[in-house]
């Protein structure tokens, strides 16, 4: 195993000094000024902890926090399963395997706010491809500028569509790293595919999909380019997550406080969360 | 338990295979009565796996038929031939502990629970795995797991034949000896047809009554371990099994009498066919060391513990030759005598001489 | 064909639909695209692809974006290599807590660092460079090549290191020598990685550029803002930012499956 030696430090420094100068500075800032008030001219009033409980108890944030939390909570429970489903369904070797992850990959290289704005021509009425198949082909009313739940389908299914392919690749790294002599002792005992997936497959991704899991809360619970360029966060504040959220207090309004104090909300929250995944991940690693 | 016949098996991984070389594994017919013990016996590649796997119905043969006892199983699926078979490194299900581990092929196949803990009770006392049987899996040292993978076949009491890939590939070498006087043990108590395919010549002449020996997808001979030791049917064989190998050495043959370096040579019976490379073949064990017979010079003695084994030159050829007593010294002059009855002639690489009566 | 292959063959379908649309889209001109859908362009034309590389805002935009991620990549994987390898090899104080700091950025959401951001580089005098959204972008990037690197490490036995010493290397010879070439896998994966997050990631870039070193992506949204709906110009725009994400996944195709689960399985 790894031996004690605390010229660990000295390789680390590096990454510590560039690491430190983007996170402790601004995090400092932004304490700062969730603690302060401010009415331009650089002129700062101490505030105490006043934003922190106006943002806890604001309607706004709560609405926002909610509609975010679900928004986390659908498409994981889409993608997860979907993701396995396809991963199990996928060729093992031969020439397909490298164009199937090739293309599966491929969305997720695409800039965020261009996927934005691809589903937002893509969902246009008459002009865009699913507009013109939902409104003039199927005869669905279907306008996600007015209509705020065809807008939260249009937003999930946009990013099920972008971050799914994270989760079958994750989950078909576990599968072919299992050896064919445990598919033939599951043959030869009579397993049924059940048996098959519940104590083969599943054991043997469970370290993927646990990294699949903490990736994809992460990134949909800090989501921000990709739903705004999208609906820019309507109709209404009907698809206005947190990040919208923020931004807009931030940038829009410039209420400097309120906004850091709601980062740092944000934040924690996220960093709980994250926290948790970390210590289930880790402690496997030791047991 | 079943007999099992291998009846004109041929296997081709290619869809049409144009000649020999294109299969994998080439003509086999045998029959393996009920309750033996064989071996599978190769360098690796040989496809002797290949054959395994067409015993255990993971591969369906390009030709030939499968039958255990009298049933065409050539077609059957694996779950459906009541085989089992342990792999070369443990499978074992990691999330179960040892005794669901036993307890799965059973349940599987809808067996009711009393029966199952009777049957797991059992197994798991022969295999002296009973303190261990609520403990996860995923926990056990390789052999126990091998045990364990090997409990999930015994623990059907229909099954056909138990079938061994290499099972000792990752067991520490002081327990290697350990596990398979266990095998050899199992054997005899359950009395199950067991197939153990192995490159290892020590681990397929303790365990097997007969065994396979197979080179590049053919089989060279079928015979007990003394039959492949004394009448070797291929210089393969003769060279694969003994240590060392049979010596091998160019030669012309006529007759009962083989000449070798200019000197005549006594065979075990006279010569077969005409044609093709002849070559004389005698296992070290056969030279002996003495005052008559073909003049040599010693190049090389070497001690193995038990006897010396010396390198001696005849002409431009070096063989091989044992003694268990004092020996000369390197550089020394003697002569070497073949035993005629263990003398035989090889004509492209099979046997050539009739066995002396 | 077996028959659960349908599945792969509707998802990627599925993934591909949007991206047809938008190529084709690219190919039409604007009378057609404003006329109603349509599967094939009917008037084939590359006047939108002649458009932007005439007109130097737009393909500085993809000049500017280029640098950026370069230099963020090679950076990140420089930083990176020291740190995943002691972390991989050696206990030292504080190292978990270290490891799950520099987890926790990647973690943090951008939208937070947006203001901070803005502020921290126009004080350094680094607004509108390139070098502040690679920096930038190190948040991000760096703990996650720091961990792929280190999944990567921890399969190569230590017993390496130990014989390339009693051999008589010294560490950086070793390190360059005989180590690099065995994760090398490791290191493209972690580059991709961090060419991918840097590409594609636009909240930052656009926050700390206003013109020299404004992206591709941030030079459309203002076309569709300033100049009404040119959609073939936006579609063609579109298109070309897919191009260099799918040239670089091309280069580590075979890795890609190992690559995603950060050398874990």
């Amino acid at each position: 195993m790894r031996t004690v030696n605390q010229r660990g430090w000295f390789f680390v420094l590096p990454v510590l000094i560039l690491v430190a100068f983007n996170a402790l500075m601004p995090i400092m800032t932004v304490v700062n000024y969730s603690v302060q008030e401010t009415f331009g001219n650089n002129v700062f009033f101490w505030q105490g902890l006043d934003w922190f409980e106006q943002i806890l108890r604001s309607d706004r944030f709560q609405a926002a926090l909610g509609r975010q939390f679900l928004f986390t909570a659908i498409i994981l429970a889409i993608e997860v399963p979907l993701g396995i489903v396809i991963a199990l369904s996928m060729p093992r070797k031969g020439i397909w395997v490298p164009v199937c992850l090739v293309l599966m990959a491929l969305p997720m290289l695409i800039p965020w706010n261009v996927v934005g704005q691809m589903w937002n021509i893509f969902t246009l009425p008459k002009v865009g491809m699913l507009g013109y198949f939902m409104n003039d082909v199927l005869g669905v009313n279907y306008d996600m500028t007015q209509d705020p739940l065809a807008a939260w389908i249009t937003v999930v299914v946009m990013d099920v569509w972008h971050w799914t392919s994270l989760v079958v690749l994750l989950a078909y790294a576990g599968l072919v790293s299992i050896p064919d002599a445990y598919y033939h002792a599951a043959k030869i005992d009579g397993a049924s595919s059940w048996s098959v997936f519940r104590y083969i497959q599943l054991p043997k991704m469970k370290t993927v999909l646990t990294i699949a899991i903490l990736l994809r809360f992460i990134d949909s619970f800090n989501i921000y380019t990709e739903p705004f360029t999208l609906t820019g966060g309507g109709p209404g504040n009907s698809t206005t997550l947190l990040s919208i959220d923020l931004v807009k207090i931030a940038l829009g309004q410039f209420d400097l406080g309120p906004a850091a104090a709601m980062s740092l909300i944000y934040f924690a929250i996220t960093l709980m969360v994250s926290w948790l995944f970390y210590t289930l991940m880790t402690k496997d690693d030791a047991g | 338990m079943a007999r099992i016949t291998l009846s004109k098996l041929r296997h081709s991984y290619y869809p049409d295979p144009k000649g020999p070389d294109d299969y994998a594994l080439k003509e086999i017919d045998v029959t393996w009565r009920n309750g033996g013990a064989y071996a599978l016996l190769g360098p690796s590649g040989c496809g002797k796996s290949t054959l395994l796997n067409i015993i255990s119905g993971l591969l369906t043969p390009s030709e030939g038929r499968v039958l255990f006892d009298d049933n065409d199983v050539t077609d059957l699926p694996p779950d459906r031939r009541n085989i089992a078979q342990v792999f070369q490194f443990p499978v074992i299900y990691d999330t179960m502990t040892v005794r669901q581990n036993l307890a799965f092929p059973l349940k599987n196949r809808g067996v009711d629970e009393a029966r199952i803990a009777e049957r797991v009770a059992e197994i798991a006392e022969m295999l002296e795995v009973v303190p261990m049987l609520d403990t996860k899996a995923a926990n056990l040292s390789p052999d126990n797991k091998q045990k364990i993978s090997m409990g999930r076949g015994l623990v059907r009491d229909d099954v056909n034949v138990v079938m061994f890939d290499e099972p000792l590939t990752v067991i520490d070498p002081h327990l290697k000896w350990k596990l398979r006087s266990k095998l050899k043990e199992l054997h005899q108590r359950v009395r199950a047809t067991m197939i153990y395919v192995t490159h290892d010549q020590t681990e397929a002449l303790t365990f097997a009554d007969e065994v396979v020996v197979m080179q590049e997808g053919e089989v060279v001979q079928i015979g007990t371990p003394v039959e492949l030791f004394e009448r070797p049917q291929h210089t393969f064989v003769g060279h694969f099994i003994g240590s060392p190998g049979m010596n091998i050495l160019p030669c012309e043959a006529a007759g009962d009498r083989a000449r070798f370096q200019g000197h005549e040579i006594a065979l075990e019976g006279p010569v077969t066919g005409s044609g093709g490379t002849t070559v004389l073949g005698i296992r070290p064990e056969y030279v002996g060391i003495g005052d008559t017979g073909i003049p040599a010079q010693v190049t090389k003695v070497s001690d193995v513990g038990r006897h010396y084994v010396i390198d001696a030159q005849v002409g431009d050829m070096t063989l091989k030759a044992v003694s268990e007593e004092a020996v000369p010294e390197k550089g020394a002059s003697v002569h070497l005598a073949f035993r005629p009855e263990q003398t035989r002639v090889y004509r492209d690489g099979w046997i050539a001489t009739e066995a002396r009566r | 064909m077996r028959k659960r292959s349908i599945i792969p063959i509707l998802y990627i379908a599925f993934l591909m639909t949007p991206i047809y649309f938008l190529v084709s889209m690219s190919f039409k001109t604007t009378n057609e695209i404003l006329a109603g859908f349509s599967l094939f362009p009917e008037t084939f034309t590359l006047n939108s692809y002649r458009a932007i590389f005439t007109d130097p805002t737009w393909y500085w935009g993809y000049i500017n974006s280029i640098i950026y991620v370069t230099l963020n990549t090679i950076l990140s994987v420089a930083v990176a290599l020291p740190a995943a390898y002691a972390f991989s090899r050696y206990r030292f104080l504080g190292d978990r807590q270290l490891f799950f700091w520099l987890l926790t950025n990647r973690m943090a959401p951008a939208a937070v660092f947006a203001l901070p951001f803005f502020q921290l580089y126009s004080s350094v005098q680094l607004f509108d460079t390139h070098i502040a959204v690679a920096l930038a972008h190190t948040l991000f990037n760096v703990p996650l090549a720091v961990w792929i690197l280190e999944g990567f490490m921890r399969g190569i036995p230590k017993e390496l290191d130990e014989t390339a010493y009693v051999d008589g290397y010294s560490f950086p010879r070793f390190f360059m020598k005989i180590f690099l070439p065995n994760i090398k896998a490791g290191v493209g994966v972690a580059a991709f990685f961090c060419f991918m997050f840097s590409w594609v990631e636009m909240l930052l870039a656009k926050t700390l550029t206003a013109v020299e070193a404004k992206p591709i992506a941030a030079v459309m949204t203002r076309t569709a803002s300033s100049a009404g709906y040119e959609l073939g110009l936006l579609a063609a725009a579109g298109t070309l930012t897919i191009i260099p994400g799918a040239i670089v996944i091309w280069f580590v195709r075979n890795y890609i499956a190992r690559g995603f689960a950060m050398g874990r399985v």
